[in-house]
């Protein structure tokens, strides 16, 4: 199908509805087209080309929902999807929670599409390996990386009149050199919608600093350190805080912002008041959707706000139920940072660890939001402002919620992606004291 | 993508791969010829195109999830994804193009494509792939041996049994439940440039629920998940059997799955799970029932012997492993003591893992990889298996969509039970201060498989060789050689149970992957266990 102008969206969706016979109707299209190129051992490995449409068709009798979906265009095949979707909330058992579609809404203009993503060939992303390869080459260290481009649309209407559009781009791009012993490794991950940001060359660089730097590693006991988490390492913790805004868990008592007697942590001092989350569609650095895959438009919204947990997501149904507006949990999110270098923020400590990379990250308590997970590609020890030696990795079990009321300093905020869920964030390198090690690991 | 509108809104959290459809029309067949007809445009086109080698795969994915809580029916979802994927080497070098067209201009065109970029990255190589011999079988097929299908049993028939325990657990004092219950049906057809055209259907289903219990006053709360496995099998797995029933603290379950009774179960133990002691940090002797050891042998023993991994190819994401290949030659390297025994199995009935051939078109078997306490195998595909010295491919790879390239997977792996008679309560015997731990919970593991951590669902204390009450709070850490040199005992076959993942993540871009493993009961000594309780400030 291709990526369809709005014009081109507009009419077909208004075809599809046309079928409907149920109470509501709600038609999502999407169609993407991602290239990827791998590569391992200073060599490609694998790399594809995939084609991808979708069209949901979300039908309803009453409180009876059905879901269908389709990627044939022909006017047989739309019809027979729009029945099919009949057919299953006709078997469907009624659901109390069912909310109906929501009207028109009012949508500001996106800025996620950037042309030059969607132009990228096979040559483009083979060349911007090669330049990657290059730096290993002549550092002598050995390559493994991943670069994953897409650009797609999405659109949807409804029998209520609803319609939305929007393009988008995007760009990640992943790295990490090993010396050939295998006793040093280092890291480093970029994520753009517009590929001319992207310069594989400087990110392999930084990433061969650091293999370079983090060979013949030395154990010091696990224990209690001031750490500072550069983005990327930051990023996988503090995005369990972002996924846990959930007001149902909170109201419910079963989540890190649960309080006793059925209270939630809503309105109150959660973390150090110097941390700030928020969402914005249209931050130039994290542009977003401005509208959700349920209609609703994505605003600015301030998350936490000088330490205080400010707003919590809603589903509509969770909203409606306690009288409130229903927020939605947004697909960028930013923190708010200093002014201060990643170097100036290890000049300015005394005793510490830079962490660049954690890895697997899993959560071990719900209640706390205690996580645990490992440092890797590139841990070393700061002493008196400056990196003395690289240190063997650390297991950690820490809350990133009790870690951000253990904050010392935030430094400059930059674009970063998060190695467990591929998210893009906007997030400073953070200092924190007392961060939790727990054992050693041998691993490189 | 951050920036299109999210369409899969339907099911938040869960990877759903391909598209709705009605449950009746994942009944229908594809028709074989067909799929060999196109079979062959894709080969001939690859080959014209100047490919040496071309494989094909033509698949049909075909899911459905139940997703209830409580009283509720939150969605049903089915999904199928059909489509090629043409797999070449030109120039010595991979290629990959997919497509969900398939009449023989697009099936013409994708195959292009990927002698296209094939020979586009023959450039960046270093040295050609070399794939193992492996002859063409001819038109063969293989059926997962499953009793009841289960995209045939009415949604309504799954849905009472969901809602009726998610009812048992709420009468049994639960506060909140979330039961999901996932199905896979897998037909794939192979071809490939060597005269193989293999037909699978494969067959998988994952009931797993949650039961949640919070003390209001407090403002804790605590969660039990069902000890079920996910398994390749029909819905049989949900009809329960007396034989595959074993009872000791709580009942634990074989090749069926007694979900109302382990819901009840489950209840009860996650409020007796709220007022549990926290565990004393130290060094304790560790009972783990196969529902908990089949995560630690996937994670320590499954993963660190991956021959990609081994090689470098999953350094930039999932990492490399510590069994380096020169641990592997020397034939001595101590992996664990002498009971510790671990193979590989890709023919088990009823696991995760059993297909007659792999996504290369291996016929698929059973190898040692640890034999008593000494790594002498990996895992590996037909352009690893030369690294090795092996004559043919072990049969590894797996692509978890036709949209997605093969690669190397894991095959079942598990531990061998002990020779020797031995009943769990003799295990427990012989513990004089210890931990019987069962269920999965929090796992993590570094880059290189040394050093791990894992959680589970219940954890009772044994003190002087008798169970002394549940404890809470608890993980255990230690480093995958240590902790595999301090196997002290496994109960024998008939205690021999199947875990497993139905997700399990690797590669870039990430697929998921499907595998048991299999054991027994085991004890392990001395192991570093923390106190995982912390205080929000």
């Amino acid at each position: 199908m291709g990526i369809l102008t709005k014009d081109e969206a507009q009419a077909l969706l208004k075809k599809i509805l046309s079928y409907s016979k149920a109470d509501e109707c709600e038609v999502n299209i999407s169609g993407t087209n991602t290239g990827n190129i791998r590569y391992a051992r200073n060599s490609v490995s694998t790399s594809g080309s995939i084609i991808q449409t979708n069209i949901v068709v979300s039908s309803a009798f009453g409180k009876k929902l059905g879901v269908a979906t389709i990627n044939e265009l022909d006017d047989v095949s739309l019809e027979k999807v729009v029945r099919r979707s009949e057919d299953l909330a006709q078997l469907a058992p009624e659901n109390p929670e069912y909310v109906p579609f929501l009207g028109p809404q009012k949508f500001q203009d996106s800025v996620t599409y950037v042309s030059a993503t969607a132009a990228i060939t096979p040559k483009l992303r083979a060349d911007a390996v090669a330049k990657s390869l290059q730096v290993a080459k002549d550092s002598k260290l050995v390559a493994a990386g991943f670069l994953e481009d897409a650009n797609g649309f999405a659109a949807m209407m409804n029998s209520k009149g609803l319609f939305a559009y929007n393009t988008s781009t995007n760009v990640n791009f992943s790295i990490t050199m090993r010396t050939e012993d295998g006793k040093g490794s280092g890291y480093a991950t970029r994520g753009y919608n517009d590929i001319t940001k992207l310069d594989t060359k400087a990110a392999t660089k930084i990433a061969a600093d650091k293999g370079l730097k983090s060979a013949t590693a030395q154990a010091i006991e696990p224990g209690k350190y001031t750490v500072i988490l550069e983005p990327a390492a930051a990023a996988v913790l503090i995005e369990n805080i972002f996924y846990g805004l959930d007001a149902r868990q909170a109201d419910e008592g079963r989540s890190f912002l649960s309080r006793p007697g059925g209270k939630t942590s809503l309105g109150e001092k959660l973390v150090d008041e110097r941390v700030t989350m928020y969402s914005d569609p249209w931050n130039p650095e994290l542009p977003t959707s401005p509208w959700t895959g349920d209609g609703r438009p994505q605003e600015k919204t301030v998350w936490i706000e000088k330490g205080v947990v400010k707003n919590l997501t809603y589903s509509r149904y969770w909203a409606q139920k306690k009288g409130v507006k229903a927020i939605p949990q947004p697909d960028g999110w930013i923190m708010e940072g200093g002014t201060k270098s990643l170097d100036e923020l290890i000049k300015s400590t005394k005793k510490g660890i830079l962490v660049t990379r954690l890895w697997y990250i899993r959560n071990v308590d719900p209640q706390t939001l205690l996580l645990t997970g490992l440092t890797r590609d590139g841990t070393f020890y700061i002493e008196n402002g400056v990196i003395k030696f690289p240190i063997k990795n650390f297991r950690f079990n820490e809350s990133p919620v009790i870690m951000l009321n253990n904050l010392e300093e935030l430094g400059k905020v930059e674009r970063t992606v998060s190695v467990e869920s591929n998210t893009n964030y906007l997030l400073p390198p953070m200092k924190i004291r007392d961060f939790t090690f727990t054992s050693l690991s041998d691993a490189v | 993508m951050t920036g299109l509108g999210a369409t899969a809104a339907m099911l938040p959290g869960i990877p759903v791969v391909g598209h709705a459809i009605s449950p009746e029309r994942a009944l229908e067949k594809i028709d074989t010829p067909l799929k060999k007809q196109m079979a062959d445009v894709a080969l001939n086109a690859a080959r014209s195109k100047g490919a040496t080698y071309t494989d094909v795969r033509i698949g049909r994915y075909l899911n459905q999830f139940i997703i209830t809580r409580e009283d509720k029916v939150q969605t049903i979802v089915n999904t199928e994804s059909y489509g090629m994927g043409i797999r070449v080497i030109a120039n010595g070098s991979w290629g990959f193009a997919a497509t969900d067209r398939l009449d023989n201009d697009s099936i013409g065109k994708a195959a292009d494509l990927a002698v296209s970029i094939a020979k586009e990255n023959s450039r960046l190589l270093r040295e050609p792939v070399q794939l193992a011999p492996q002859k063409g079988y001819g038109e063969v097929a293989w059926k997962a041996p499953i009793e009841k299908n289960a995209f045939e049993v009415p949604i309504k028939e799954k849905v009472d049994l969901l809602l009726a325990v998610n009812d048992a657990a709420l009468k049994g004092g639960a506060d909140f439940i979330n039961n999901n219950l996932f199905m896979v049906n897998e037909q794939k057809y192979f071809a490939s440039s060597e005269g193989s055209y293999i037909d699978q259907d494969i067959h998988r289903i994952y009931p797993t629920f949650t039961v949640t219990k919070i003390d209001a006053a407090t403002g804790k709360f605590d969660t039990r998940d069902s000890l079920s496995a996910p398994v390749g099998m029909g819905y049989e797995y949900l009809y329960p059997r007396p034989e595959d029933k074993i009872q000791g603290l709580t009942m634990l379950y074989k090749k069926r799955y007694d979900m109302l009774e382990d819901v009840k179960a489950a209840a009860e133990q996650a409020g007796q799970k709220l007022k549990a002691k926290s565990v004393e940090p130290g060094k304790y002797d560790l009972i783990l029932d196969p529902s908990h050891l089949w995560l630690t042998i996937h994670e320590s023993t499954g993963h660190p012997t991956e021959l990609d991994r081994v090689l470098g190819y999953e350094a930039n994401f999932a990492g490399t492993s510590f069994l380096t290949l020169d641990k592997w030659e020397s034939k001595k390297f101590n992996y664990g003591n002498k009971l510790v025994n671990i193979f590989a199995d890709k023919e088990q009935t009823g696991t995760l893992g059993a297909v007659g051939y792999d996504d290369e078109g291996v016929k698929c078997g059973r190898w040692d990889i640890i034999k008593e306490g000494v790594l002498v195998n990996y895992q590996a595909t037909r352009d690893q298996a030369h690294i090795l010295q092996l004559a043919a491919s072990q049969g590894c790879c797996y692509a978890d969509n036709w949209s997605s390239v093969q690669f190397q997977r894991m095959p079942n792996v598990s531990l061998m039970p002990g020779k020797e008679k031995k009943t769990i309560d003799e295990l427990i015997k012989g513990v004089e201060k210890g931990i019987y731990i069962i269920g999965d919970g929090s796992f993590s593991i570094d880059q290189q498989r040394y050093n791990f951590q894992f959680g589970g669902q219940l954890f009772y204390e044994i003190k002087n060789g008798k169970i002394a009450g549940m404890l809470r709070d608890v993980a255990y850490q230690s480093n995958t050689q240590e902790f595999w040199n301090s196997c002290a005992g496994i109960a024998d076959e008939s205690d021999y149970r199947f875990g497993g993942s139905f997700f399990d993540g690797k590669g870039q871009p990430m697929q998921v992957s499907a595998v048991s493993h299999g054991s027994s009961t085991t004890r392990f000594n001395g192991v570093n266990v923390i106190n995982t309780a912390r205080k929000l400030v």
